[in-house]
């Protein structure tokens, strides 16, 4: 029936908007469906109750009020599952063995896995590099025979020293606090970050003179 | 023989002339003005939309990928289940723009004649939604579950390893729909890819009817009637999505370099590639002084570019090639109409400037992370 009258509506918009008449010498939908006779009808059922305004406006007040809570409700549930009530982190300072076992002009990808960091001994100085790519947070890998620091999601690329001289990286890999523990060995402290680009790599916490 | 027709495809499967050849073609074929359309006809290029070249095509296309189920290299991505609904998107959208756009060109013809699109004259096109249009879409339904379940047991899903946040696979792609977002990542920072380029996208297709306000080509397909609009919203769609998806499953391989679909995913291929701001080019190369310490006297070429690019182009297009459309739309429509427009180049002129001049930024605050 909804049908019928769109089609037959389309049928003579269509005819006027091209200027022409509408005589189609096929038979038209509506001729078509009216030899089958479909007269059931929608929408005519028989409402007899009265609505008045005023109590329309409180069913409404009412169904609001409830919708806003269990909204609320919904949402208070989803921030606290932001804040889980164990968090298993690996320790932030730990212990990464002697100076010694670092040899001059190396990175040493043994913490990549377990601690997320590279340790990289220049003839002066040792220092700690997040793997954490600056660009969206992707682990990059040390190529050897490149020298660089190469990220597999969007190509950004690092020198040895951490900075960032190709693909969409913004700005160079970080640097971790590093000191000799009482026991001589290198103490990493990934608590405190030192970005190159403000100028926190001079800082004497950032690198390790051996 | 064969040799050489894979090293010519991978030369020319590099973007920087896959990507020009196919913007040069794309126009050709879908003309935007009449200088485009007198050469369109002059090299019969709507032979593509006839009946013998649509078999042209598919059957280009399959011979292509049987040929490439014979190459070691390229048999590995075409098998690789991740990517099989690639392959079949790029018949899906060839095949669907053939239909429409053959169509169009039908109805083109019918009404330089005088008479109506031919979805005026046909009464027996239209169905009842009872039974009959539901009935096919209860088989088409029936269809595409069959067809689901079939490809899910003979695919197997690509599973990996666990999780792990110290190791990311190399290369790692994202889900094949959004290859071209990841392409779009290589080129800006991930605010301006991840986040703006992506709203726009969706209020730009968002506010379509509000600016495209010709009256002609409703409910019938038409080329000729909506010459401007048909190829603004192909280009968005083939080039700046399609092919940066194919791209993404074709040619990135490991390290997040360029291969050509026949070339071996080496994984310590080397690309000499150094990337430097704007400012690093003027500054250093140019003039031979070091970065000044002032951000905004660092990046004020940058700024001047991008102000230049998103406040005098406007005007100057409404003057000259958009004259007529800015007449018709008035200032507002025709001001959001353009910066859509120059937001939607954007990406592909950025494109270029990485690929021919290694630019990294326009504008390289990372003290603000603010990198255009």
């Amino acid at each position: 029936m909804i049908m019928n009258e769109e089609g037959k509506k389309e049928q003579t918009v269509s005819g006027n908007e091209l200027g022409q008449d509408s005589t189609p010498t096929k038979p038209t939908l509506k001729e078509k469906v009216g030899k089958k006779e479909a007269s059931a009808s929608i929408g005519k059922g028989t409402f007899e109750e009265e609505i008045s305004r005023r109590s329309f406006f409180s069913w409404l007040t009412i169904a609001w009020i409830t919708f806003s809570i269990a909204t609320g409700a919904f949402f208070t549930m989803i921030l606290r599952f932001m804040f889980p009530n164990v968090l298993f982190e690996p320790p932030q300072s730990f212990k990464v063995g002697y100076p010694k076992d670092y040899t001059v002009g190396q990175v040493d990808v043994r913490w990549k896995r377990k601690h997320g960091i590279w340790m990289v001994r220049n003839p002066e100085y040792i220092y700690a590099l997040s793997t954490i790519c600056t660009h969206l947070g992707c682990t990059p890998n040390w190529l050897l025979n490149e020298q660089k620091f190469k990220c597999p999601c969007h190509g950004s690329g690092f020198r040895k020293s951490g900075i960032n001289f190709e693909g969409p990286a913004p700005r160079p890999l970080e640097r971790f606090k590093i000191l000799l523990a009482d026991d001589g060995r290198i103490l990493v402290d990934k608590t405190k970050i030192f970005q190159y680009e403000k100028g926190q790599w001079n800082d004497p916490e950032s690198y390790l003179v051996v | 023989m064969m040799e050489g027709f894979k090293l010519l495809v991978n030369t020319l499967a590099h973007p920087t002339i896959m990507l020009t050849a196919g913007m040069l073609v794309f126009l050709f074929f879908f003309p935007p003005n009449d200088w485009f359309e007198k050469w369109n006809r002059r090299l019969h290029l709507n032979f593509l939309w006839t009946k013998k070249g649509f078999y042209f095509v598919i059957i280009l296309m399959v011979v292509f990928f049987l040929i490439g189920l014979t190459d070691p290299n390229f048999s590995l991505i075409i098998k690789k289940p991740d990517n099989v609904p690639i392959i079949g998107l790029i018949f899906f959208v060839f095949i669907f723009l053939w239909i429409s756009m053959s169509q169009a060109l039908k109805n083109d013809k019918l009404i330089d004649a005088g008479e109506k699109p031919e979805e005026y004259n046909d009464p027996e096109d239209k169905v009842l939604v009872w039974p009959d249009l539901v009935y096919i879409e209860f088989i088409a339904l029936i269809l595409c579950m069959s067809l689901l379940l079939i490809w899910s047991i003979g695919l197997d899903a690509p599973l990996e390893g666990p999780a792990n946040p110290a190791d990311s696979p190399n290369p790692s792609k994202a889900p094949w729909y959004f290859l071209g977002l990841q392409e779009m990542l290589v080129y800006f920072d991930p605010w301006l890819a991840g986040v703006v380029f992506p709203s726009l996208i969706l209020f730009g297709l968002m506010s379509i009817p509000f600016l495209d306000t010709n009256p002609k080509g409703g409910g019938y397909y038409s080329y000729k009637q909506r010459r401007l609009a048909i190829p603004i919203f192909l280009f968005g769609w083939m080039i700046l999505w399609v092919a940066l998806i194919v791209i993404g499953t074709f040619l990135r391989g490991p390290n997040w370099n360029f291969f050509g679909p026949f070339e071996f995913w080496d994984l310590h291929k080397l690309v000499p590639l150094t990337n430097i701001n704007l400012s690093e080019i003027i500054y250093i190369k140019w003039f031979s002084v070091g970065l000044p310490e002032n951000i905004l006297v660092r990046e004020i070429f940058g700024f001047l570019i991008v102000f230049g690019y998103f406040l005098l182009l406007p005007p100057l297009l409404a003057k000259t090639a958009f004259k007529k459309l800015h007449q018709n739309l008035g200032n507002f429509k025709f001001g959001l109409f353009i910066f859509l427009l120059l937001f939607m180049l954007s990406l592909p002129i950025k494109m270029y400037l990485r690929w021919l001049f290694n630019l990294k930024y326009l504008i390289a605050i990372p003290e603000f992370f603010f990198n255009i």
